[in-house]
């Protein structure tokens, strides 16, 4: 850099000729000097305060972008498997309502072969066939040998069977890892289960999926991998269901039933304690649904006679027709009806079981107790089928049940579209009516819920109110009508000391599959309310195809079939439930009988 | 004085490098602990949900029916009858003792009655 002089001679020779004072250019040079080291100096300052701003916007610019993208992202737990981790539980557990356990999951492995790594394809296929009972050795060779590169073998395995599959020691032999469901209690509560499968396998994982009860029903709760580690508790109690099956197994050998189905309800919550129906199968290998042809579907340990099987309920309908005739006010318990057997409407005769005749009159509590079809029959003309109708769907007995089974949306109770006077009859005593035994037993429990609707579940602890079908004093009475059955009408064998049963009898002929009916083919249903006193439980007993041989003519009625079973299955649940025998105060018509 | 800052942000950057150095491994290290952990936790859940399941076959209703019909003679089990529910109010205040009327103990009794020897 050139520095100009301050005191240039040129310029002061010339100012002092002028006689001026030189000092003045010396400052005018000094001044312009000065100026122009300003001038520099401010520019650095500038490019260093912008170059310290850029820096700093850029430092709070970072901090402020790397906040906002931590407040607005989802947060994601880091990778928190390693390698090597097979997959964790991904269904739910399914227990008890006391946290016994009834489905869980097992690790477990599935076998599958790679043909083309393999060593030695017919000493694998020997040794293969000797472990597993269901492989034939020729036929493994075959698939080993064909050029597929890829081959299941085996969809679980037992650890026993894995370490001899190990010990063939063949490179082309791999497992892949299985969750596997397991049913720890075998074939109890099977139906309610229903039974679970694999759905897209592979061979890192395959789903698990449910097949039918309340794993189907269900299958999209127990999969939510945010309530995976949560058991759905079911309202199934496995002690009450493991005596309730035992008894019910016993009781169906004992008549001579082809099959049986079993309910037993709370009547306050509606939850089911016990749901059992024999034949029955074991979850954990659940059957090949395809029956032989010419069979029922009812003759497939799979169906749940219970909740699938639709029949005609019979005399069990009656207390409906009765009940909503109290609730009317077009009869009370002790009025007199006419029982004059038999009836005729139009070309129909109306029967009394076993041609016999209770009337001229009869009392409506008599009409139940002795159950008969032709009081029935005139109280449900007194009621007409437009109500009629109306009171037995608002009981639910019309349509398929609301329970959480995957089968029980599909089955619509038998309902004739056209409702005449005669359906309004046969309806009345259960005939030409089909409906199953879960909407049975959800209806007894309305009546014995003081007339609140009851709506059934299996899930327990999800309760909820149902509207008033019928006043607490109706339902009462029906109480009291259905403790006279027991007493002293047709199910006088379901007398348990201290537990005050109450409860119907239905015996109903099975349909053939061409019309009409069979006349040594019955269905014999006990729907049963107790304690009478105070109902807290209901309990429907079915017996498909019962007979009582121990008389000298084979007996079919249900007071000699379902209801001596019912009465052995309150003995035994009914302590197991908490209820203390109590004794039953008497009645006061007795007093009065002997005043008069 | 130059100098002496020069060596010291030199001995700063390398005494932060080794720093940083070290805590990258240990950082490794406690991840790789974290996965042996959360494999262990995994397997210990599954070994206990097959003990679960153990648990519940081996007291399924069917197996414990059994052995209690095997084990009649050493455990005498029925099952329950209403009969065995009862209340507190039929359950027996214990029997009073058993005292004579100043207190005195009665039941061991003395012979009192003497016996006549025969005079002849």
């Amino acid at each position: 850099m050139t520095r100009s002089p301050l005191r240039p001679l040129a310029r002061i020779l010339q100012a002092r000729a002028k006689g001026e004072n030189p000092d003045g250019i010396e400052r005018e040079n000094l001044r312009l000097r000065n100026d122009k080291t300003r001038d520099r100096e401010r520019t650095r300052a500038q490019v260093r305060l912008s170059m310290l701003s850029v820096s700093f916007i850029g430092l709070f610019a970072t901090i402020g972008v790397q906040m906002g993208s931590l407040a607005a992202s989802v947060p994601v737990e880091p990778g928190r498997k390693g390698a090597g981790i097979e997959v964790s539980a991904t269904r739910a557990d399914i227990q008890d309502r006391n946290g016994r356990v009834l489905a869980t999951n097992m690790m477990t492995h599935a076998l599958y072969a790679h043909p083309k790594d393999m060593i030695d394809p017919a000493g694998v296929a020997d040794q293969l066939a000797a472990i597993f009972p269901e492989m034939k050795a020729p036929d493994l060779l075959r698939r080993f040998t064909d050029g597929r590169s890829f081959l299941w073998l085996r969809r679980v395995l037992s650890p026993e069977q894995m370490q001899a599959v190990h010990e063939i020691g063949d490179p082309g032999l791999l497992f892949g890892p299985r969750e596997m469901r397991l049913y720890p209690n075998g074939t109890l509560a099977a139906h309610v289960l229903g039974g679970a499968a694999f759905d897209r396998e592979s061979v890192r994982t395959a789903d698990v999926i449910g097949t039918a009860g309340i794993e189907l029903a269900q299958d999209a709760r127990l999969r939510d991998p945010a309530q995976a580690a949560t058991p759905l508790t079911l309202s199934i109690d496995l002690t009450i269901q493991a005596a309730m099956e035992e008894v019910l197994g016993t009781g169906m050998i004992m008549m001579n039933a082809k099959g049986a189905a079993g309910i037993l309800m709370d009547v306050k919550t509606g939850e089911v304690l016990a749901l059992a129906s024999l034949p029955t199968f074991d979850p954990n290998d659940r059957p090949n649904p395809v029956l032989p042809k010419g069979a029922e579907p009812g003759d497939s340990p799979l169906f749940n006679r219970a909740v699938q099987g639709v029949y005609e309920l019979g005399s069990t309908f009656k207390i409906f027709a009765v009940a909503q005739a109290l609730e009317l006010g077009l009869v009370g318990p002790e009025t007199m009806v006419d029982a004059n057997a038999p009836m005729r409407w139009g070309k129909h005769k109306i029967k009394e079981w076993d041609n016999k005749n209770y009337g001229p009159l009869l009392s409506v509590t008599d009409v139940i107790a002795k159950s008969s079809n032709v009081g029935t029959a005139h109280i449900a003309l007194m009621i007409g089928g437009v109500r009629q109708q109306a009171f037995l769907r608002a009981l639910g007995l019309l349509d398929p049940s609301p329970i959480e089974l995957a089968e029980a949306p599909k089955v619509k109770p038998l309902v004739p579209t056209r409702w005449p006077e005669i359906v309004t009859i046969t309806a009345s005593y259960g005939h030409g009516i089909s409906s199953s035994a879960m909407n049975l037993a959800a209806g007894y429990a309305t009546i014995a819920n003081g007339g609140l609707k009851v709506n059934p579940t299996l899930l327990h602890g999800t309760h909820t109110q149902g509207e008033r079908v019928m006043s607490e004093a109706s339902a009462a009475a029906a109480v009291a009508m259905l403790r006279r059955v027991v007493t002293e009408g047709t199910a006088s064998m379901g007398e348990v000391p201290g537990y005050a049963v109450a409860g119907k009898t239905g015996t109903a002929e099975k349909t053939r599959p061409g019309g009409g009916y069979y006349e040594d083919k019955v269905i014999n249903t006990f729907a049963a309310i107790f304690p009478a006193n105070d109902p807290a439980y209901v309990l429907i007993v079915t017996l498909d195809e019962p007979v009582e041989t121990s008389g000298p003519k084979p007996r079919r009625t249900a007071g000699w079939t379902a209801v001596p079973v019912a009465a052995e299955i309150v003995r035994r649940t009914a302590p197991l439930l908490g209820l203390r025998p109590q004794v039953e105060l008497g009645s006061l018509d007795g007093i009065t009988a002997v005043k008069q | 004085m130059r100098v002496l800052l020069y060596i010291a942000s030199a001995l700063a950057v390398m005494s932060l490098a080794f720093w940083a150095y070290r805590e990258n491994y240990a950082t490794q290290q406690a991840l790789r602990d974290r996965n042996a952990l959360d494999a262990q936790i995994d397997a210990l859940q599954d070994a206990l949900a097959v003990q679960r399941a153990e648990w519940a076959y081996l007291n399924r209703p069917d197996r414990l029916r059994e052995l209690v019909t095997l084990n009649y003679d050493a455990l005498g089990l029925l099952p329950l009858e209403p009969s065995q529910l009862g209340s507190t109010a039929e359950v027996a205040y214990p029997a009073p003792p058993v005292l004579g009327g100043n207190g005195l103990d009665i039941t061991n009794p003395v012979d009192v009655i003497g016996q006549q020897e025969d005079p002849l």
